[in-house]
């Protein structure tokens, strides 16, 4: 009989993990952060139609880094969920807090029972209903499944260190203008300029009606990236 | 609740019927006989108007039970999405469920997809919708909707009436639904121009529910009491608006004062 050869559960994890951090490494990364009138993302990405950044439901957004198949998976499996418990209860009972967890509770179970763990970071964004912007949430979802809740600004991705350092800090959340720029200029570093056409840009915004996400287009993006 | 994640060959891809059925969310409740009229609330007069900007939609604001006044200021036109909208006759119950499901259908795909469906497509989606609801249409609970929108790709306003078969016929100047259609349709037919802009066609459905309202008993009429006035939503290439009751108001009381007759001396 053949004895498969002992590895330790520390090793098996650490390569797992390590296997997941490089799949996310290879892809561009994104950050989202809270402005004056709600929560905008900012991916790196040339591709117009294969989206980082999603509308989940109406205060809620998503975004992804690393393979594509997989967070777009994730995605769907959100917006799913949302209209569900939508349907079933009432459009003001979907909240990101219980779809984070859910979110939680998949990656970690892929990290620890399957193959190959997910080579992904997602972040759920949600805007509160009062205006203050004091319930605004978002959470960053790990490829294990861990979950952070962060306040003003997140990066995702493979070079989160130097992008977070190369990131203004403002007292108050910015304006979009002022807080896009800042996540542009962290994003590209100091030897690239980033242009609209490399980058995905949308906001949750209040006041935007019932369905509060949008996509801001390349026109309005280069007049938001201007001086 | 859980996240519902499929295999690739059992995924319901962006249907959101297909989902629920695969949720288990589906409940069929089955009975037989047939539910007498009075028992339920009926949904009364829509009609459907194509101007040069778009198109309208308008409904009476009554609802009965039988002989009964059973609501009078229910709810019968609405937004299915940006640029489309649904007028709803019928089975109150069965119809604003069907609304609420083909709302979710439509904002469902979008998300899923990250692309609308054409007009067409939602026409076809919500002919469906009535299609299933056959069995229950054949024991009294019928929806007869009209759906309208702005047709993005064509750049033109289209409306399409259905019958309780999920039949969808597409009319090129309008439409009316429920048991004052006769009447509301009459007048629509006899005001009708190609060239009407926003104010002419509200006005033409406002008196068309009126003179509906005034020979049918299930449809009400505007409501100066209590300040209610029917719902008229126009659709143009800007998107869904409804048209506020202060200005509906304003020229339901000058259609009024028009039918006055003449005092004496």
């Amino acid at each position: 009989m053949n004895m498969p050869f002992y590895v330790a559960p520390e090793q098996v994890m650490k390569d797992r993990a390590d296997y997941a951090r490089k799949g996310i490494a290879r892809g561009r990364s994104l950050v989202a952060f809270r402005f004056d009138d709600g929560v905008a993302i900012c991916a790196e990405n040339t591709s117009s139609t294969l989206h980082k950044v999603s509308e989940i439901y109406d205060r809620i957004a998503f975004a992804g880094v690393g393979k594509y198949n997989e967070f777009d998976q994730l995605r769907i499996a959100g917006v799913r969920h949302a209209d569900l418990k939508g349907y079933s209860f009432s459009r003001e009972d979907v909240d990101a807090r219980s779809l984070a967890n859910q979110y939680a509770q998949i990656l970690g179970q892929v990290f620890t029972h399957e193959m190959k763990p997910m080579e992904v970071e997602i972040l759920v964004a949600e805007i509160g209903v009062d205006d203050s912007g004091d319930d605004d949430q978002m959470f960053h979802l790990l490829y294990d499944g861990t979950v952070v809740d962060e306040r003003n600004v997140v990066v995702l991705g493979g070079e989160t260190d130097s992008i977070s350092e190369r990131l203004e800090s403002f007292e108050s959340p910015p304006t979009l203008h002022e807080g896009l720029r800042s996540a542009v200029a962290a994003l590209a570093g100091p030897d690239r300029t980033l242009s609209a056409g490399d980058l995905e840009v949308a906001a949750l915004q209040r006041g935007n009606g019932r369905r509060t996400f949008r996509r801001i287009g390349d026109t309005e993006l280069v007049e938001l990236l201007q001086d | 609740m859980n996240l519902p994640i499929f295999l690739p060959q059992n995924d319901p891809g962006p249907d959101f019927a297909e989902l629920m059925r695969r949720s288990g969310f589906h409940r069929e409740i089955k009975f037989d006989g047939v539910v007498p009229v009075e028992s339920f609330r009926h949904g009364t007069t829509c009609v459907a108007i194509r101007y040069a900007d778009g198109v309208l939609l308008a409904g009476d604001r009554r609802a009965t039970s039988g002989n009964l006044i059973s609501h009078r200021s229910i709810e019968k036109v609405f937004p299915a999405d940006r640029h489309s909208g649904v007028a709803i006759a019928g089975a109150a119950g069965p119809a604003v469920e069907m609304v609420k499901l083909f709302q979710l259908q439509l904002e469902h795909y979008e998300k899923v997809e990250g692309t609308s469906l054409s007009l067409e497509g939602k026409a076809n989606q919500l002919g469906q919708m009535i299609r299933n609801n056959l069995p229950a249409a054949m024991q009294g609970l019928a929806v007869v909707p009209i759906f309208a929108g702005f047709d993005l790709a064509r750049g033109t306003g289209r409306l399409f009436e259905y019958d309780v078969t999920g039949g969808r016929y597409e009319e090129t100047q309008h439409a009316s639904t429920g048991s004052g259609s006769l009447h509301a349709g009459t007048v629509v037919k006899l005001g009708y121009t190609e060239s009407m802009n926003e104010t002419e066609v509200t006005d033409l459905a406002i008196r068309a529910l009126f003179e509906a309202s005034e020979e049918d008993s299930a449809t009400g009429g505007p409501d100066t009491i209590r300040g209610i006035y029917p719902i008229v939503a126009l659709i143009t290439a800007d998107g869904y608006t409804r048209v506020d009751d202060a200005e509906l108001a304003e020229r339901t009381v000058a259609l009024i004062d028009s039918r006055r007759p003449p005092r004496a001396g």
